[in-house]
């Protein structure tokens, strides 16, 4: 294999497994963060529990979304040195910025709300959390505001040989940048929603603790289904970055492959790339296409066959990544209203069926935000930087392919170990309620 | 110009520091299997480091990502040559920061035992490779016009050794001294003891590894031509020195300031020696990349050098308060009744 198709693995091999633990950071900081906040309030002992016992999931997953965000900053230079010199001028000061304003932040006071329990008031322990949670949110505008650009590239000229900044208003206020935000932060929000409600149903059909649990089974439904709702809007505002800045990528997520003016939507429709032309496309809603991408059922959808092979996307695993997102994406709206529903009903506890899927939905949101990164970097290709750069032109010249096999392997072995470790830990301190219990007494 | 001449100083500020802060935390991971006597001390020693560790290790984020903000072609460059190096760096960084966070999550000698192995793994390979691959940087790399001809046992000369075992040794006196400060009771009094005798051999290492750099290296020619920066390296002697003669009269800050100060020496020895270099190549001096071939546009620093002098202070600022907010002394008792910490 060519080092660009290693390194391209490698890359997502390292960004897609970071992103497995980067998501449940933003949402149970700020899950926790509200909890804390309403011990502080109320001064109810079952919020200070309810703090300490999914602040130790927060703190057990945190330490490996950290460590893997090294990685990211490494890679674009070890394995991306064309692309690194050449938009570094305007790609790299997000980056930098990132760790200026949000990375030292949030890593800074992380300790201080690990070991000071005992010695911070209360006000004061809360008020840390926040800032946590407040920094690595902001942490994720700078990596997605950076993100937006390779998407829309804004605010640059070529100069030189090199993309050069020009405009740093336009990158900060690059609308793909915050609309991919505004995605990426609800989805992890939905994801710590989804988390707090499967581990919280696990315990209620073992009935552990019900108080406890109800309440943090409630919490996590009201923002889940706040946030799921959101999502979807957010979700249609990405539609529409796509379709008016990234025609191929559009044509490839729905598989059009020619352009129709009024198109339709076809609910059962099953790509034939090899053949560039759809296989199977049923049951039409009329106008749905144009109504979806643009909102206005007149326009028109460009197909992938107005533009050359070499600048297509993979359409089958962009279209069916694509749909299967969004379908989840329904789908976790459902879910967290009924939970939303039978907890104010207060029959949730004898829901066994809906307990048993919400224990088992905890998964659903890890396959959708890995779907969807999917679809954004995938349907990217072959570009880097859309319009503007090839990945194949990217790579670095002065690493092998013999170089890539062995970190490659090294990073499947060392992420494979550090998944397993973690999961065991975060089961086993999931399923252990009573060590938080235990440990109670101690303070 | 002067743009490019302060984003000089920041980047070496950046990785002097990254090296001072972090240098103790890697250097109390190698230390800590053979200084603490039991778990309690072992304990000790992680909540000495635990609640800075993680700001720490930012300071390197944060270096590499003003490299590539400031210097993209040295960014690409320095990352991609020295890929195996960083690679190993990389590897051993995750393992040593999730081994603090997980070691004391199960209680038994076996998981134990495996993640303090994985720590002293994980804090002697960063030192000793950050040091090699400085040591080459110093030197220059086999850099030229078509491109990059080093491979990884290459970088395993003399002088790129002799650096690491300058980085490994620097860092094992640093972290006794921030233990001395740090922790209470019978540690703190072997940690002392410990630092005396590393003061020795970090001392020999250290005339040794000035004495080759003269051999080895250019560094000395900016010296030589403005000799008033004498005073840098001057800094560094009189840091190692002043931290010697605190210990003895268990100044236990100010021991500990004096070796901060040997480090940012050292490093920033180093750093004013490759003025205006930032990879020189051994092969052909018209390769090296210098502060003004791969610099961002002048656009790009004037954004980035506003981000810098607001938000650099201000983290220096909260950096200094958390110190200061966890400056007791970790004592065994503390420890024992602490279920939130490591």
């Amino acid at each position: 294999m060519s080092v660009v198709a290693l390194s391209r693995i490698q890359f997502a091999v390292v960004a897609g497994f970071h992103f497995l633990f980067v998501p449940l950071t933003l949402g149970l900081s700020v899950l926790v963060a509200y909890l804390e906040t309403r011990y502080v309030v109320t001064g109810d002992e079952t919020y200070l529990r309810m703090t300490k016992y999914w602040g130790r999931l927060f703190l057990i997953n945190f330490a490996v979304g950290v460590v893997t965000g090294i990685t990211m900053e490494f890679q674009f230079g070890m394995n991306w040195a064309g692309y690194s010199s050449y938009v570094g001028d305007i790609f790299g000061a997000p980056l930098a910025i990132e760790a200026t304003v949000a990375f030292f932040l949030e890593s800074t006071f992380i300790g201080v709300w690990i070991f000071g329990w005992k010695r911070l008031s209360k006000r004061a322990h809360a008020a840390v959390i926040w800032v946590v949670a407040s920094a690595s949110t902001l942490s994720a505008l700078w990596i997605l505001l950076a993100n937006g650009w390779m998407q829309r590239p804004v605010g640059y000229v070529i100069n030189a040989g090199r993309a050069e900044m020009v405009d740093f208003g336009a990158l900060i206020t690059n609308a793909y940048g915050w609309v991919k935000f505004l995605h990426t932060v609800l989805a992890g929000y939905v994801l710590a929603a989804f988390f707090l409600m499967g581990v919280s149903a696990y315990h209620l059909l073992k009935r552990t603790d019900d108080v406890f649990f109800k309440r943090s089974f409630r919490v996590g439904a009201t923002f889940g289904l706040v946030c799921s709702a959101l999502l979807i809007f957010a979700g249609d505002l990405s539609g529409r970055q796509v379709a008016d800045f990234q025609p191929t990528k559009l044509a490839a997520i729905e598989s059009q492959w020619q352009t129709v003016t009024a198109a339709p939507f076809y609910v059962i429709q099953i790509p034939d790339p090899a053949h560039d032309r759809n296989l199977v496309e049923a049951v039409p809603i009329p106008y749905g296409l144009s109504l979806l991408a643009y909102h206005n059922p007149k326009s028109t959808i460009k197909g992938l066959l107005e533009f050359p092979a070499a600048d297509r996307p993979p359409v089958l695993i962009s279209f069916f990544a694509f749909r299967l997102m969004v379908a989840l994406g329904f789908l976790f709206l459902l879910l967290a209203f009924l939970g939303f529903h039978f907890t104010r009903k207060d029959t949730l506890v004898r829901m066994r069926w809906y307990l048993w899927v919400m224990l088992f939905a905890i998964v659903l949101p890890y396959l959708a935000v890995q779907l969807g990164w999917l679809v954004s970097e995938l349907g990217r290709q072959p570009w880097i930087v859309y319009n503007m750069l090839r990945t194949a032109d990217a790579v670095s010249k002065s690493i092998t392919a013999g170089d890539v096999i062995v970190s490659l392997i090294g990073f499947i072995l060392l992420y494979g170990v550090l998944m397993a470790v973690d999961i065991f830990l975060l089961s086993r301190y999931s399923r252990e309620y009573r060590v938080a219990e235990t440990e109670e007494k101690a303070i | 110009m002067t743009l490019q001449v302060i984003w000089f100083v920041l980047w070496g500020l950046l990785w002097a520091v990254y090296f001072m802060l972090d240098g103790f935390d890697l250097g109390s991971g190698m230390l800590y299997n053979f200084l603490a006597r039991n778990d309690t001390e072992k304990r000790m020693i992680l909540g000495a480091v635990g609640p800075v560790w993680n700001g720490n290790e930012v300071w390197l984020v944060t270096a590499g990502g003003a490299t590539f903000a400031a210097f993209p072609g040295t960014y690409a460059a320095m990352f991609s040559f020295l890929y195996l190096p960083l690679l190993f760096v990389l590897y051993s960084l995750i393992l040593r920061g999730v081994s603090l966070e997980f070691r004391g999550k199960i209680e038994g000698a076996r998981w134990k035992k495996w993640w303090d192995t994985i720590i002293l793994i994980g804090s002697f390979i960063p030192a000793l490779l950050f040091g090699v691959a400085f040591g080459n940087i110093f030197q220059g790399l086999q850099i030229d016009a078509s491109g990059y001809h080093g491979t990884f046992f290459g970088l395993l000369n003399f002088y790129g050794l002799l650096t690491g075992i300058l980085f490994v040794v620097l860092f094992l006196y640093h972290a006794a001294l921030w233990l001395v400060l740090r922790t209470g009771g019978e540690l703190s009094e072997r940690a002392a003891a410990l630092s005396t005798k590393l003061w020795y051999i970090l001392a020999a290492v250290a005339v040794v590894f000035l004495i080759g750099t003269a051999f080895f290296t250019n560094l000395y020619a900016n010296f030589v031509a403005s000799p008033g920066w004498f005073v840098v390296p001057f800094v560094a002697v009189a840091g190692l020195v002043s931290s010697r003669i605190f210990t003895s009269r268990a100044s236990r800050l100010l021991a500990f300031l004096s070796s901060c100060a040997t480090v940012l020496g050292i490093v920033f020895t180093g750093i004013i020696g490759l003025f205006p270099r930032l990879l020189p190549s051994a092969l052909d001096p018209a390769s090296s990349l210098t502060i003004f071939n791969s610099s961002s546009s002048a656009y790009t620093l004037r954004v980035m050098t506003i981000v810098a002098f607001i938000f650099v202070p201000i983290i220096v600022v909260y950096q200094i308060l958390v110190y200061r907010f966890f400056r007791k002394p970790v004592t065994a008792d503390a420890i024992e009744g602490d279920a939130e910490g490591y």
